[in-house]
């Protein structure tokens, strides 16, 4: 089945089976938790902010083999950027994973993200690959209420 | 017409020695489908199970013949529609062996009819530092119109544990009976582990001390023959559309003096008999508890489907699922890496299961692409999940219109999953 290997693509395997960026950060700026009630996967994302640059940024928790290696390729590409660029980043992943079927997806600027492009076929899978950005986007507010995606 | 009730329409054929597994097959529409270019498998029976035609029919045959408001209706056709609600109500009756069609109430489901309870003979009989025991394989439906009922009330809620393999510890339910306790609110059937709880015992061990008993008989109802007045609980509920009815759709029974000491749910039209701005009365059990206009086709629907089953016979259902179950735990066990969670001797048809390094979210999508139709997630159970300390499971429920083919495909299935994380 040819939509199958577009979700599991060899890159997110990879970021599943050795995710990048796992670890509690015990000197981060802000944190904040995610919780997919749908599959209960639960991500807590840690982010040292020093003037408005990301210096780093790491998670925990458990997930679906989608969450996690979205999580994994979400550390290592806002590692180092500022937050003003990371708007814009999870904006346009945000647009990737929900254009229509006979839309090509601009996937230019997304750089190694574009990899989550097969997810948009598996509509119900959309919320795994978003939640470490909606997290992200609590962790920024400095929200201490975890987020849900429902 | 001369419609007073929907006449029997199952399978009038069907001898439960004859059990017709390509008959039965063939009543349901939606077992002739394909998902994804292949045959649907359809293992998802405990969310909610599939119709066959009669009961689809049924409906159509209401809002195509006597679509009318039931009760107070002096016109032919909304008697034909009373005389088909209140038929469902008799069915009902007998399927549970309910003492009396007064004592069914119909309700949205299972969640709306311990809401019920909770509101009307909970507010009324539970009071601050009163106890309420539940266990810890309920369904949130079964634990949260308590939680909110002890918020408003300061009772307090405690919970039988369960042991590795999914059974209630009844020792420490013996333990936590005290001369507190104001109910025992049980499920019957676990939805997510299957587990078959020993409901009689528990249920006289509780009324040994006066202490009455709510069963939450959704998962159980589509698959045991059920006799309330043998369990000897005070309250049964269920959703329809768990037994081959409508959504929308189910009952609570409730003893007769029970029903007639309990304050109204929700006030409206129907469950009054009179009304004026000093004061109103109500209308006579079950229909003080029944305000507004109900899901009359829902409720005729669900006449019909007990029909049905009836026609096939439920202990022969029992048997027959119980011979799946038994083929696809042993074909379950033997892949390696997969872990069966609820291993109860006692079991309904359920198989939840784990898989090594491998989520049970990825498990159902790859088995979907698949054909095969099954549920993944927490089974609103999060407390059981933490109970095994994981995020959620897969899970094969199956009905009595499965077949061992649908099982060797969702064995196969797997097999494709670990093809893909290898
Ligand atoms: C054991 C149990 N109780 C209650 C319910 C709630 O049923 P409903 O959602 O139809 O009200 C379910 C449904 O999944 C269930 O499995």
């Amino acid at each position: 089945m040819s939509d199958l290997r577009d979700l599991y693509q060899q890159t997110i395997l990879d970021h599943t089976r050795k995710p990048r960026n796992k670890h509690e950060m015990l000197d981060a700026t802000s944190s904040a938790d995610g919780h997919n009630p749908l599959c209960g996967d639960k991500i807590k994302l840690f982010l040292k902010i020093n003037n408005g640059v990301i210096e780093d940024i790491s998670f925990t928790g458990s997930g679906c083999a989608i969450s996690t290696a979205s999580a994994s390729m979400m550390t290592e590409a806002l590692k180092g950027k500022t937050l003003t660029e990371a708007q814009p980043l999870f904006e346009r992943f945000h647009a990737m994973l929900t254009s229509p079927m006979d839309h090509e997806p601009d996937i230019e600027s997304l750089d190694k993200l574009a990899v989550f492009s097969g997810v948009r076929e598996f509509p119900v899978r959309v919320k795994c690959a978003t939640l470490p950005w909606h997290t992200l986007q609590a962790a920024i507010k400095n929200e201490h209420r975890p987020v849900s995606t429902e | 017409m001369t419609t007073t009730a929907e006449k029997p329409a199952g399978r009038k054929s069907v001898k439960p020695e004859a059990f017709d597994i390509v008959a039965i097959r063939s009543d349901f529409p939606l077992l002739q489908t394909q998902s994804h270019g292949k045959p649907l498998a359809y293992l998802d029976n405990a969310a909610t199970s599939q119709k066959p035609q009669a009961v689809i029919a049924a409906t159509a045959r209401y809002y195509t013949n006597y679509n009318a408001n039931i009760h107070r209706g002096v016109y032919k056709l909304s008697a034909d529609a009373t005389a088909a609600y209140e038929g469902a109500r008799e069915k009902i009756a007998q399927f549970i062996n309910a003492p009396s069609a007064k004592e069914i109430v119909f309700v949205r489901g299972a969640t709306e009819a311990v809401n019920l309870v909770a509101a009307t003979w909970g507010m009324d009989n539970i009071h601050s530092g009163d106890e309420i025991i539940l266990s810890e394989m309920e369904h949130h439906s079964n634990i949260v119109p308590w939680q909110l009922l002890a918020q408003r009330t300061g009772a307090i809620l405690k919970v039988i544990p369960i042991t590795d393999t999914g059974e209630l510890s009844l020792e420490h339910y013996q333990s936590l009976l005290s001369d507190r306790t104001r109910l025992v609110a049980l499920t019957h059937v676990s939805n997510a582990l299957g587990t078959i709880n020993p409901v009689e015992r528990i249920v006289a061990a509780a009324h040994a001390r006066g202490i009455p008993s709510l069963i939450d008989g959704a998962q159980s109802i589509p698959h045991l023959a059920i006799d309330v007045q043998k369990i000897g609980c005070d309250f049964f509920v269920f959703s329809g559309h768990k037994l081959c009815a409508p959504t929308g759709i189910g009952a609570l029974w409730a003893k007769h003096d029970l029903l007639e000491k309990m304050p109204p749910y929700q006030g409206g039209g129907d469950m009054i008999s009179t009304v004026s701005f000093a004061g109103s009365t109500w209308n006579e059990v079950p229909h003080k508890f029944e305000a507004g206009t109900p899901h009359i086709a829902g409720a005729i629907g669900l006449g019909v489907a007990i029909d049905y089953l009836t026609g096939i016979g439920m202990d022969t259902i029992a048997r027959y699922e119980h011979e799946l179950l038994t083929y696809a735990t042993e074909k379950m066990e033997k892949i390696s890496g997969l872990r069966i969670i609820g291993t109860a001797p006692e079991k309904a048809a359920v198989i939840s299961f784990v898989m090594d390094n491998i989520h049970p979210h990825d498990i159902g999508t790859i088995v979907d692409g698949e054909g095969v139709a099954i549920r993944t997630g927490h089974h609103c159970c999060q407390p059981l999940m933490d109970r095994y300390n994981i995020p959620a499971t897969a899970r094969a429920s199956l009905a009595f219109y499965n077949t061992r083919e649908d099982i060797d495909r969702l064995a196969a299935a797997i097999e494709k999953v670990k093809e893909v994380f290898a």
